[in-house]
C-alpha cells in the first residue's frame, strides 16, 4: 500500500464510522425524542393519544385522589386550562398539592394523561425549570414560588441575611 | 479571623497564580533559568496558600460559624462532624474551592516531580496551568466568595440539602474533580508543546501517567457517583442520561481514547497532532462540564444555584480557553513533523479505530446533551433528551468498540495479520457463544438482544484473558516458565487486561440488572408477605426514631427464601425539619453480586406503607467492572516504563522482556 493509499483507508473508514453515527442520530431523533408541553398547550395543539411527551404544571390543590393499590389521579393545571393525570406507584418525596411537578407519559384515548415517570422538585425551595419558565411566560409566574419558606427565618432568630436574600437553593429534580 | 485569612489566602493564589502565568514565560523567551524556575516556587506556594484557603472553609464549617453565608446557608449545628466537613463542597462556592485547591494540587506535583523535565517545557505548562488557575480565583472571587459575613448572624444554620448527607458525597466529588482537572496536566502539556513548537515520543512518556492517574480518578468518581444514587435516591436507577452525568461522562470517553493514542504516540511516534489535539477537547469537555454544572442552565440533582453572572463568567472562561487553545491548535499544528507509517491493519490501526469509536460515542453524547439546549434557544420549545436516545445511538457504537478491544492488544505494531490474530481468539470466541448458548436457555427465549450482549461482554473478557495467556504461553510451556515470563511481562500489559475485562464485566452488569430486572411495587401491611425472585419479603412493622437532625420512619423487613431466614433489612424515610424536606434511604441485601433493594413510599392513614422491591441481578458487576478498570490503570502506572523520573532500565535487561 502506498502510503496515500494508507491515508485514504483511515479517511475512509473515519468518514464511515461517522455517517454511521450521524444515521444512529437521526434515526433516533425521529422518535424517541421527548417534548414539553403545559396543559395549555395541549388544549391548544391537538396532541395525538400514544405520543409521549412531558407534561408540566402545578399540582391543582384538592385534585389528588389515591386509589387502590398506589393508583393515583391528580390534576396538573397552569392557570390556563387543566389536565387529569392517572399514575401508579410511588409519588416522590415532594410531591405536594400547589408544587410544581413535571410528568412523563401519554394521552390516552379518553384524554387522561398516563403517567409512567412523575418527577417533582426536590426541595421546598425548588420549582422545576421548565414549569417556571413556562408559568412566566403565561404570566402566572408568582414571585413567592421560589422563595424560602418563611418558617426558616423564624427559626434563625427573624435575622434576614444580608448576604442571601436573592432566593434559596434550588437543587433540582430528581426521578 | 479564620474567614479573612481564607479570603486573604485565596487572593495572595491569585496574585501567585498571576506571576506564574507570565514570569516563567518571559523566561523561557529569555532562556533564563532563574526566571523559569519562578514557576516551580510559585506553583509551590500556590498550593500552600489555595490549603490554607480550603483548611479556612472547612474549619468554619467545623466550627458552625454561621456568620459566614456559606456554612449559614449549608450547615447546622447538630448535623454529624463528618457531614460539616464534607459539606464545604455539597454547594457551589466550596465545590468551586475545591476544583482550584485540586488544580493548584496537581500544578503543585508537577512543579515538586516535574525535575526530569526540560526546563522550558516546565515553565511553559506551569504557565498555561496558571492561566486556568488565575481565571477560576477571579471566578471565585468575583462570583462565589465561599467567605462572606452575614452582617447579623443568625443562631442556626439552614442545613446541607439532605440527599448529600451521605458519605458519597466524602467520596465522589473529591474523586470527580480528582479526574477532571488532573485532565487540566495533559492540556497544559498540549498548549506548552504547541507553543514551543516541539514534539516528540518523550512528550507523550511525560504525560502519559498524568492522564491515567486523572482518568483512574474520573473512572472510580464516576462508578461511585453512578453507586451513590443507585442507593441514595430510592429509583433503583444507576444511570440516567442526565446532562451532569453526561457531563463527566464525556472527559471519560475522551480521556480514554487520550490514553490509547498517547500510546501509539510514545511507541511509534505516530498520531501527534490528534494526541495534541484529543489533550485540549478532554480539557474542555472537563471545562463544558463545569459549565453545565455550575451555571444552572439544566435543571438536575448536581445544579446548586442559579445565579446568572456566574454563568456568564464560566462562559467567557470556557470560549477563552476552548477558543484560544484551538485556535493556536489550527495555527500551530501543521508545523508538527508527521511521525512513522502503518498500515491500516496494525496495533496502530486498532488504536485509530478506538479513537474513532470513542470520539464519536462522545460526540453522540454531546449532541445529547447540547440539543435540547439549543432547541430551547432557537425553535422555543422544550424537549427532553433521555435514554431511548442513547440505546438507538450511543449503545450500538459502544457494542462496535467492544467487538474490536479483543483485537487490539493482539495485532502487531505497524503491520498486523487480522486473520491470525482471529485464529488466537476462537476460544474467546467459542466461550463467548457458549455464553450466549446458556443465557438464551436460561432465558428461555426472552429477549434477543441480552444474550447477545453478555455473549459480546464474555468475549471482552475472554478476549482480555487470552491476549495473557499468549504472552505468558500458559498452556504451550511448563508450569516454571510460564511463571517466569509472568514475572518478566511489564505491568502495563497487566492493567490493559484487567482494564479491557473490566469493561466486559461492566456490561455483563448492566444488561442482567436491565433485562431481568424485577420489581414489586404496591402497598403493604403488617405481616404482608411480597413475594419477588425467589424470596419472601415479610413487613415485620413499622417505628420511629430520632436522628441527629432529623426524624425517620423505619419498616422493618424480614427476608427469607424457601422457609430460610436470611437477613432483616430496614429501609427508612427521614424527615428533615430544617429544610422540610425527606429522604428515602433504601436497604440493601447483598447475595453475591445480586441485589435485593427495599424502598419506602408513603405512609397511609391505616398503617400501611408503599413499598418498592426490586430483584437486582449481578447489579454490582456495573460497579465492578470501573474497579477493575481503575486497578488496571494503577498496575499500568505502577509500570516502569511510566514511572515519573525512574531510571533508563539498562539494556541488556531490556532485551529481556517479551515483546509488547
Amino acid at each position: 500500500m502506498t502510503r496515500k493509499q494508507r491515508r485514504m483507508t483511515i479517511i475512509g473508514g473515519s468518514l464511515a464510522v461517522l455517517a454511521l453515527a450521524a444515521g444512529l442520530v437521526l434515526n433516533a431523533l425521529r422518535d424517541s425524542i421527548v417534548f414539553f408541553s403545559t396543559p395549555t398547550m395541549v388544549a391548544e395543539k391537538h396532541v395525538a393519544p400514544g405520543k409521549r411527551f412531558r407534561l408540566g404544571g402545578l399540582v391543582q390543590p384538592g385534585s389528588l385522589q389515591r386509589g387502590d393499590n398506589l393508583a393515583v389521579t391528580f390534576e396538573v393545571a397552569d392557570g390556563n386550562a387543566k389536565l387529569p393525570v392517572a399514575y401508579k406507584g410511588i409519588l416522590p418525596d415532594l410531591f405536594r398539592e400547589g408544587q410544581g411537578v413535571v410528568a412523563e407519559g401519554a394521552l390516552d384515548a379518553s384524554g387522561v394523561f398516563k403517567a409512567d415517570t412523575v418527577l417533582a422538585k426536590h426541595d421546598e425551595t425548588y420549582m422545576p425549570k421548565d414549569v417556571a419558565d413556562a408559568l412566566k411566560k403565561q404570566g402566572h409566574w408568582k414571585d413567592d414560588y421560589g422563595a424560602k419558606p418563611s418558617e426558616n427565618d423564624k427559626a434563625s432568630g427573624g435575622a434576614k441575611p444580608a448576604a442571601t436574600t436573592a432566593q434559596g437553593s434550588p437543587q433540582g429534580a430528581v426521578r | 479571623m479564620i474567614a479573612e485569612s481564607g479570603h486573604y489566602a485565596l487572593v495572595l493564589a491569585l496574585g501567585l497564580a498571576l506571576i506564574q502565568s507570565i514570569v516563567p514565560l518571559i523566561g523561557a523567551r529569555l532562556r533564563d533559568a532563574a526566571l523559569m524556575n519562578v514557576a516551580r516556587s510559585t506553583a509551590l506556594a500556590q498550593l500552600l496558600f489555595v490549603g490554607a484557603s480550603f483548611v479556612a472553609l472547612v474549619m468554619l464549617h467545623v466550627n458552625s460559624d454561621f456568620s459566614v453565608a456559606n456554612v449559614y446557608e449549608n450547615s447546622h449545628s447538630m448535623k454529624p462532624l463528618i457531614y460539616k466537613i464534607t459539606g464545604v463542597w455539597g454547594n457551589h462556592e466550596g465545590s468551586m474551592l475545591l476544583w482550584v485547591s485540586i488544580l493548584a494540587l496537581f500544578g503543585g506535583l508537577v512543579a515538586a516531580f516535574g525535575n526530569n523535565l526540560p526546563l522550558s517545557l516546565r515553565a511553559h505548562v506551569l504557565a498555561v496551568q496558571a492561566w486556568i488557575a488565575s481565571a477560576f480565583y477571579l471566578f471565585i472571587l468575583v462570583t462565589s466568595n465561599p467567605f462572606l459575613r452575614i452582617a447579623n448572624p443568625p443562631i442556626e444554620g439552614r442545613d446541607l440539602n439532605p440527599v448529600l448527607q451521605d458519605v458519597g458525597l466524602a467520596v465522589h466529588p473529591p474523586m470527580l474533580y480528582l479526574g477532571y482537572v488532573g485532565f487540566s496536566i495533559s492540556f497544559s502539556f498540549a498548549i506548552a508543546a504547541l507553543m514551543e513548537g516541539r514534539i516528540d515520543a518523550a512528550w507523550a512518556r511525560w504525560v502519559r501517567p498524568w492522564t491515567l492517574v486523572a482518568w483512574i480518578f474520573l473512572t472510580l468518581g464516576i462508578a461511585m457517583g453512578s453507586y451513590w444514587a443507585y442507593y441514595e435516591l430510592g429509583w433503583g436507577g444507576w444511570w440516567f442520561w442526565d446532562p451532569v452525568e453526561n457531563a463527566s461522562l464525556m472527559p471519560w470517553l475522551a480521556g480514554t481514547a487520550l490514553l490509547h493514542s498517547a500510546l501509539v504516540m510514545e511507541k511509534r511516534n505516530a498520531l501527534k497532532v490528534w494526541t495534541i489535539l484529543l489533550s485540549i477537547l478532554t480539557f474542555s469537555l472537563s471545562l463544558l462540564g463545569t459549565f453545565l454544572v455550575r451555571s444552572g442552565v439544566i435543571t438536575s440533582v448536581h445544579a446548586f444555584a442559579t445565579d446568572p453572572t456566574r454563568g456568564v463568567f464560566i462562559l467567557l472562561i470556557l470560549c477563552l480557553f476552548i477558543g484560544g487553545s484551538l485556535s493556536l491548535f489550527a495555527g500551530r499544528a501543521t508545523s508538527l513533523k508527521q511521525g512513522g507509517l502503518f498500515a491500516p491493519i496494525s496495533r496502530e490501526g486498532a488504536l485509530v479505530l478506538n479513537n474513532l469509536l470513542l470520539t464519536v460515542a462522545c460526540a453522540v453524547v454531546l449532541f445529547g446533551t447540547l440539543y435540547p439546549l439549543a432547541m430551547e434557544m432557537l425553535a422555543d420549545f422544550k424537549m427532553s433528551v433521555g435514554a431511548p436516545f442513547y440505546n438507538l445511538t450511543f449503545a450500538p457504537l459502544f457494542a462496535l468498540l467492544l467487538l474490536a478491544v479483543p483485537f487490539g492488544p493482539m495485532l502487531a505494531w505497524k503491520r498486523g495479520d487480522l486473520l491470525g490474530v482471529t485464529q488466537r481468539l476462537l476460544a474467546a470466541g467459542v466461550a463467548s457463544l457458549v455464553a450466549v448458548a446458556i443465557a438464551w436457555g436460561w432465558a428461555s427465549g426472552g429477549a434477543t438482544l441480552a444474550p447477545l450482549a453478555i455473549g459480546l461482554g464474555v468475549f471482552v473478557i475472554a478476549g482480555a484473558v487470552t491476549d495473557l495467556v499468549e504472552r505468558t504461553g500458559l498452556v504451550r510451556l511448563p508450569f516454571a516458565t510460564v511463571l517466569h515470563r509472568a514475572r518478566g511481562l511489564p505491568r502495563s500489559a497487566w492493567g490493559t487486561t484487567f482494564a479491557h475485562a473490566g469493561l466486559g464485566v461492566a456490561l455483563i452488569g448492566i444488561v442482567c440488572e436491565t433485562t431481568w430486572n424485577s420489581e414489586y411495587i404496591a402497598t403493604m401491611k403488617q405481616n404482608e408477605v411480597a413475594h419477588i425472585a425467589g424470596y419472601d419479603v415479610k413487613l415485620d412493622g413499622l417505628f420511629q426514631r430520632q436522628g441527629p437532625n432529623y426524624r425517620e420512619m423505619i419498616a422493618e423487613f424480614n427476608v427469607s427464601r424457601d422457609g430460610e431466614t436470611l437477613s432483616v433489612m430496614t429501609p427508612s424515610k427521614r424527615s428533615f425539619t430544617t429544610r422540610g424536606s425527606s429522604t428515602t434511604e433504601a436497604a440493601l441485601l447483598t447475595r453475591g453480586a445480586s441485589q435485593l433493594y427495599i424502598s419506602l413510599g408513603d405512609a397511609t392513614a391505616e398503617g400501611s406503607i408503599a413499598v418498592r422491591i426490586y430483584h437486582k441481578p449481578l447489579v454490582l458487576l456495573i460497579w465492578w467492572g470501573p474497579v477493575l478498570m481503575a486497578f488496571g490503570g494503577v498496575l499500568s502506572l505502577s509500570d516502569r516504563r511510566l514511572r515519573v523520573g525512574a531510571p533508563k532500565p539498562a539494556r541488556a535487561k531490556q532485551r529481556l522482556q517479551p515483546a509488547e
